[in-house]
């Protein structure tokens, strides 16, 4: 099962770097065969969670990406249009004064696919993230960080007249 | 919501004069008169901010242009513009022979009034003229390369003028003249003049674009719109204005819109180059 | 070949701000091509990764529903001018790219 948060792995991470791209098998000694392991700088393809883009509930996809729920906070700053001026092209920034903050997750509830986007955030790194996504319809746009091991999220309905999945 | 705006023009159609100062062809004296309806009506705008249209009117849509311009969408068509332009034809000659400081920071001098042939030329029309001239194949004026060009040739303008010449010869006055009259004149089975949706409707919502006013208009063009997800050309934006209004449009290089990008950058004459613009 | 990447590397006091913009259809696949009627298939940006120092500061897992040509703002603690960002990306068909940037 893929574990998205990684934070408490990170030593492992950094002993392990000098490990060749993809080598996972010389892993499985380690027992880290199941680690999310980006070798080098390489966006490693493996580390994508495939199976929280393909549901259709918040709830579905916190649960693949973290295997957690997610609950209401203040202290999360969700950034988007009151009325989105083209679906293909939403303006989109999260940020929070949660500590400890190791991943964010974008969800766009409406969207065919309600993961819209997910970072990864390392000790160091500050818990933002601006991004431009696409929005099918009017829609409850939600972002969830994760912040010492829990779940916490943010919502905002942002009003869509063009959709921006070809329609 | 299209019908009420139907409606609202039919019923201000008796009333829809132009914006001209006197009788006889004074374009200077239109361009104040111009100017004056805007800033009056938009009295909480500065003039240059007439240039970036909707997104002056609406604080909504302005933040979320903010926040594309720090790193915009159309910024892989300004390079791509910035390649064609530096890169020779067949024979080894280039742009820059053709236009004045290489093609660099001079887009606010276009249209143009060329006396030779007592024709307006715009910088489309510029840039397929050198081409041709040059032994190479004239670009679509609607689609993507045309639109890479002049929206590099654009950008190196950016924060200039708009700085139109109408010299005292009465085939440029009457050029200015007819587009002047195309830009006042209703058409289409809407019924509508350019001045119907950019002049008594600007800054109102048109289903749910908001109209941008006329001044300036030119001074953004070539645009890059989210609806497209690409850079458009001014003659993609003249062609398409009049087939939304179900009237036919004309070929884009024709002369009537030539002459209509003469008078409508006049009006725009003293603001910012804002270009390429970036609209819904 | 030029690279797809674009990058805007700002240290300022004791953090870098990145931006970067891909060039990247994204194309989500529910698309029709207009002249054959057929869906475009899927073509999207998966992972994209930034490392400095020899350590990740970020990682984008993305799916269809980001924008064509995919922009990201992140910010991490570190990074003074001159030092390199390393950018890679990784898209559902396997294609990718990378680009070794200076922070300004």
């Amino acid at each position: 099962m893929y574990e998205f948060s990684d934070a408490p792995n990170m030593a492992r991470r950094t002993i392990l770097k000098g490990a060749v791209a993809g080598g996972l098998a010389g892993l499985t000694g380690l027992g880290l065969s199941s680690f999310p392991f980006p070798a080098y700088a390489a966006a490693d393809a493996k580390e994508w969670p495939a199976d929280a883009f393909k549901q259709k509930s918040e709830a579905d996809v916190l649960k693949a990406l973290y295997g957690k729920t997610a609950e209401a906070s203040d202290k999360i700053s969700l950034d988007a249009p009151e009325i989105a001026e083209n679906g293909a092209v939403v303006p989109i920034a999260v940020s929070s004064t949660l500590p400890n903050v190791t991943g964010i997750a974008i969800l766009v509830l409406n969207n065919p696919n309600v993961l819209a986007a997910a970072y990864k955030i390392p000790a160091g790194t500050e818990a933002l993230a601006s991004n431009r996504l696409k929005m099918a319809k009017t829609s409850k746009v939600v972002a969830v960080m994760e912040s010492n091991g829990k779940l916490y999220s943010a919502s905002k309905q942002v009003k869509v007249t063009v959709g921006g999945c070809g329609g | 919501m299209l019908r009420k705006c139907f409606i609202a023009v039919a019923i201000v159609a008796g009333t829809a004069q132009p914006l001209l100062a006197a009788s006889g062809v004074n374009p200077e004296a239109d361009r104040k008169a111009f100017v004056k309806y805007f800033t009056e009506k938009f009295p909480k705008l500065k003039l240059k901010d007439f240039v970036n249209g909707p997104y002056s009117m609406d604080e909504d849509l302005y933040k979320q242009w903010v926040a594309k311009e720090e790193f915009p969408p159309y910024e892989f068509t300004l390079e791509k513009g910035k390649k064609m332009l530096a890169t020779p034809f067949k024979n080894g000659k280039t742009y820059a022979d053709c236009f004045e400081n290489k093609g660099v920071g001079i887009r606010q001098n276009y249209p143009k009034f060329d006396p030779k042939r007592g024709k307006v030329i715009t910088l489309e029309v510029a840039v397929n003229e050198c081409r041709e001239a040059n032994g190479e194949k004239p670009y679509n004026y609607k689609k993507g390369e045309m639109a890479a060009i002049t929206a590099y040739m654009a950008y190196t303008s950016r924060g200039k003028p708009m700085s139109i010449k109408i010299p005292d010869d009465p085939r440029a006055l009457a050029a200015y003249k007819k587009g002047e009259e195309f830009f006042y004149t209703r058409r289409g089975q809407f019924n509508f003049a350019c001045s119907s949706c950019h002049v008594q409707m600007a800054g109102m919502h048109l289903r749910t674009e908001v109209l941008a006013p006329a001044l300036g208009l030119m001074n953004a063009l070539p645009v890059y719109r989210s609806k497209w997800g690409a850079v458009g050309t001014t003659s993609r934006r003249l062609t398409s204005c009049n087939s939304q209004v179900r009237a036919t449009p004309l070929k884009p290089n024709d002369e009537l819109y030539r002459d209509v990008e003469y008078f409508l950058s006049y009006m725009g004459n003293g603001l910012p180059i804002s270009g390429p613009g970036a609209r819904p | 070949m030029a690279s797809t990447i674009r990058i805007k590397a700002v240290a300022s006091g004791d953090a870098t701000t990145v931006q970067s913009l891909i060039r990247h259809p994204m194309d989500s696949g529910f698309v029709k091509d207009k002249k054959t009627g057929k869906p475009i298939p899927a073509h999207f940006i998966e992972v994209l990764n930034f490392e400095h120092g020899g350590k990740t500061v970020f990682t984008a897992f993305w799916g269809p529903a980001v924008s064509k040509d995919p922009y990201v703002k992140f910010k991490f603690k570190g990074g003074k001018k001159g030092d390199e960002l390393k950018i890679s990306w990784v898209d559902n068909k396997g294609q990718s790219d990378s680009l070794v940037a200076k922070i300004r």
